[in-house]
């Protein structure tokens, strides 16, 4: 039977059919609908974890101990996952170990288009790259062979366009593996000098096994046509390849690392020029040129962004790429009609507070109008930041971090501010869920990523564990509780936190009143907000869309006239 | 039948439904199809696209510059907003909607006036109502599915197929009131 399925959800079928057993994840785009999809298995344990080093270990132990397991991240997660994942390459695994790092090139939902088949090469982990969703669910499932046939674990690489495309895939049956005898090996999987540097020539060993065996993989193949261009690339390129230039001879790789440098020797000796097709960075490039093959690459093509048909037509062909002439009104993205979010950045706004902000929907806080975002780096990068603000003697400011993020890599920063005597005031937004990935659950929502019940971490109780000893709670909407909580949090000297809540309006089930406007005098305070509801008609009045407003009230508690009023009807 | 498409909206309009209904219609037809999406920040009120292409063959699972047989539009600045992807001859199916921007909302820049009207002068340009015909089904969230109706008409696809492929796309206690939605679009397309 052929479906249409996306390639996160082909991802999830392919190491189904590989009879995974064990799978951890953080959500990331684009790479969250992994877990989402094998979570609808009954067959398969999976489940969210706080972060991306800790699903790595997760899936490692259940490997050691015998059954297939994977683990799955953005791109930006594996910098977070790689202290387990560079040993994990010296241990080696004992059920398949199979490690998805999903890059965004382009950036579609990231803080960078930073390469993962960098990580391949430096940590010496074979890697696969599927260029569609039938390749995702097979190279998945090879991912696994190859993991145990190696002793290694094996990263799938995917981009946003192979993640969130759909195509026709043919699902197969479930494969039953057995769970392997859990053999006690200090000498492999207890890693200290005196083992690591025996395993490390294992990694050599292994390595060098897959290389002399590459020749056997027909997801590395060529396809040959007119010789007079042959284009060596890998993953979605491939795609864009064949619909720019369906007369040129193809090198497709499937395996992205090792890089198989003698199939690609014999492509080069039957074509005329030889071009490097890569989105990101020149690494199969770079090695081709090393093993002393002419190419041509990244003279012609970006590191920047991502690739695509037209742009391989224009460099390799002169085709111009048609261009928009209309001059139009951008269209970012906003906080929704209701986020809680909002009334807390419009009040650190009017406050003119420095603000080190974090990776979530609340980045979109740097936006105008409400302008009130200083920084944003990585997960977790608030505390530390603000701290490091601190210690350099900047005062006049606050982390904000969402309750996800917190767990994710918050508390050990916060730690950090309490150990080292920090005056910081901290803002956790705590919207009871990860929103910007599409609401996953995470250890303070109370679900599991199977929905099913789990404990509830206590923000506050974890933060007075901490040590910090000035710790509120307020309500988001509540903008006049939120102004005091920060003034007074900002007056106390050592480490303050203030917990925001309120849950993300896109969860909420029951719908709240709309508001409207009577009467408006056109003094523009509710436009300051950047509500999606609210609209400036052209006389100047403030209109509230029907259907749009989610009932918040933010807007109306700054409305000095009170013209803007709740609506009876419920 | 090789057709690229491309759906266009604001974040929440229901694209990647829209993309879903045009999948499986193109796999009822025996179409090879891909269908590329957005996913994550961009969702959040700010411009997307979705890229649908069917034919004998599929390779890229976006539409190139210039490849767009046609786009359909959920709201007007955004039908502007893509014409670069559109074909020489192609069409542009768009919803009569307005939903402002955020610089326009904070008065940094203006709502372009007479969109259609302008694009109507370099391109094929058709003009829906869908917005209305939903309230009429008394379900607003059904303008999208009131656009696929008319966009799947307009490509000579049967209402058969049409109603197939929503089948397979709603939860079934949905299909009931969306299938009212792509006749009365079918019906205007």
């Amino acid at each position: 039977m052929k479906k249409l399925l996306l390639g996160n959800a082909a991802i999830a079928r392919g190491a189904y059919e590989a009879g995974v057993k064990v799978a951890s994840a953080y959500p990331g785009t684009p790479s969250t609908e992994i877990s989402e999809e094998l979570a609808k298995y009954p067959e398969v344990y999976c489940e969210w974890a706080p972060n991306e080093k800790v699903a790595v270990e997760v899936a490692l132990g259940a490997s050691v101990a015998g059954a297939r397991a994977l683990a799955c991240m953005k791109h930006v997660g594996v910098n977070v996952a790689a202290d387990p994942i560079f040993t994990a390459a010296y241990t080696g695994v004992s059920g398949g170990l199979v490690i998805v790092a999903a890059d965004d090139p382009g950036m579609h939902s990231s803080q960078n288009e930073q390469d993962s088949r960098y990580y391949a090469l430096s940590a010496h982990i074979p890697m696969l790259e599927p260029g569609d969703s039938a390749e995702c669910k097979e190279f998945t499932k090879l991912a696994f062979e190859i993991s145990e046939k190696y002793d290694t674990p094996v990263f799938l690489r995917t981009t946003t366009r192979v993640a969130h495309s759909q195509d026709a895939v043919e699902l197969g049956e479930r494969g039953e593996i057995p769970l392997k005898p859990y053999l006690k090996d200090v000498a492999k999987y207890t890693m200290m000098p005196s083992s690591a540097i025996k395993r490390h020539i294992e990694v050599e060993k292994r390595e060098n096994r897959l290389i002399s065996d590459l020749a056997d993989f027909d997801i590395n193949r060529a396809e040959i046509n007119n010789t007079s261009l042959g284009v060596v690339c890998s993953g979605v390129v491939y795609q864009y390849v064949k619909e720019a230039l369906p007369e040129a001879s193809v090198l497709k790789l499937g395996i992205v690392y090792p890089i198989d440098i003698e199939r690609i020797k014999a492509f080069a000796a039957k074509v005329e020029r030889l071009v490097v097709i890569e989105e990101l960075e020149p690494i199969f490039e770079t090695a081709i040129k090393a093993a002393g093959i002419a190419c041509e690459g990244k003279n012609l093509f970006s590191v920047q962004g991502e690739l695509s048909a037209a742009a391989i037509k224009n460099k390799l062909l002169g085709e111009p790429v048609k261009t928009n002439e209309l001059s139009l009104p951008v269209r970012p993205p906003v906080m929704c009609a209701g986020c809680p979010h909002r009334g807390v950045f419009y009040m650190l706004s009017k406050l003119k507070l420095r603000v080190n902000a974090d990776i979530g929907c609340y980045t979109l806080g740097a936006q105008p109008p409400l302008n009130s975002v200083d920084t944003v780096v990585c997960m977790g990068a608030s505390i530390g930041m603000a701290h490091g603000f601190d210690k350099a003697g900047a005062a006049g400011g606050v982390a904000v971090i969402g309750d996800s993020t917190f767990i994710h890599s918050g508390i050990t920063g916060l730690v950090n501010a309490v150990y080292n005597g920090s005056d910081i005031t901290v803002l956790i937004l705590d919207n009871s869920t990860t929103g910007m990935t599409g609401h996953q659950h995470h250890p303070a929502t109370g679900k599991t990523l199977k929905n099913q019940g789990a404990k509830v971490l206590n923000l506050y109780e974890l933060v007075r564990a901490v040590g910090v000893e000035d710790i509120k709670t307020v309500d988001a909407y509540d903008l006049a509780a939120v102004e005091a909580a920060v003034k007074s949090a900002l007056e106390f000297k050592g480490v303050s936190v203030v917990i925001v809540k309120r849950p993300c309006a896109l969860i909420l089930k029951k719908r709240e009143p709309e508001y409207f406007i009577e009467n408006c005098k056109r003094c523009g305070a509710c436009l300051k907000i950047g509500c999606p509801a609210i609209r400036k008609e052209k006389d100047g009045t403030a209109v509230i869309a029907m259907g749009q407003c989610a009932g918040c009230g933010v807007c109306a508690a700054l409305c000095k006239f009170s013209a803007i009023k709740r609506s009876q009807n419920e | 039948m090789n057709k690229n498409i491309l759906i266009v909206g604001v974040g929440g309009q229901g694209t990647l439904l829209a993309s879903k209904i045009m999948g499986n219609a193109a796999n009822l037809l025996g179409l090879d199809v891909k269908i590329s999406e957005v996913h994550g920040m961009a969702q959040r009120g700010g411009s997307v696209v979705t890229h649908v292409k069917m034919g004998e063959r599929v390779f890229a699972p976006v539409v190139a510059k210039g490849g767009a047989d046609y786009i359909l539009a959920f709201e007007k600045l955004e039908a502007a907003r893509y014409t670069e992807f559109l074909k020489e001859g192609g069409t542009i199916i768009a919803n009569k909607k307005e939903i402002y921007p955020m610089p326009v909302i904070i008065g940094a820049a203006e709502y372009p006036k007479d969109i259609i009207e302008k694009l109507k002068e370099s391109f094929k340009v058709v003009e829906i109502d869908a917005e209305s015909v939903a309230l009429e089904l008394k379900n607003p969230r059904c303008a999208n599915v009131v656009m696929v109706g008319a966009l799947l008409k307009r490509m000579g696809v049967s209402l058969d197929i049409a109603l197939s492929a929503l089948k397979e796309s709603v939860k079934p206690e949905f299909f009931a009131v969306n299938a009212e939605a792509m006749k009365r679009g079918y019906g205007i397309g």
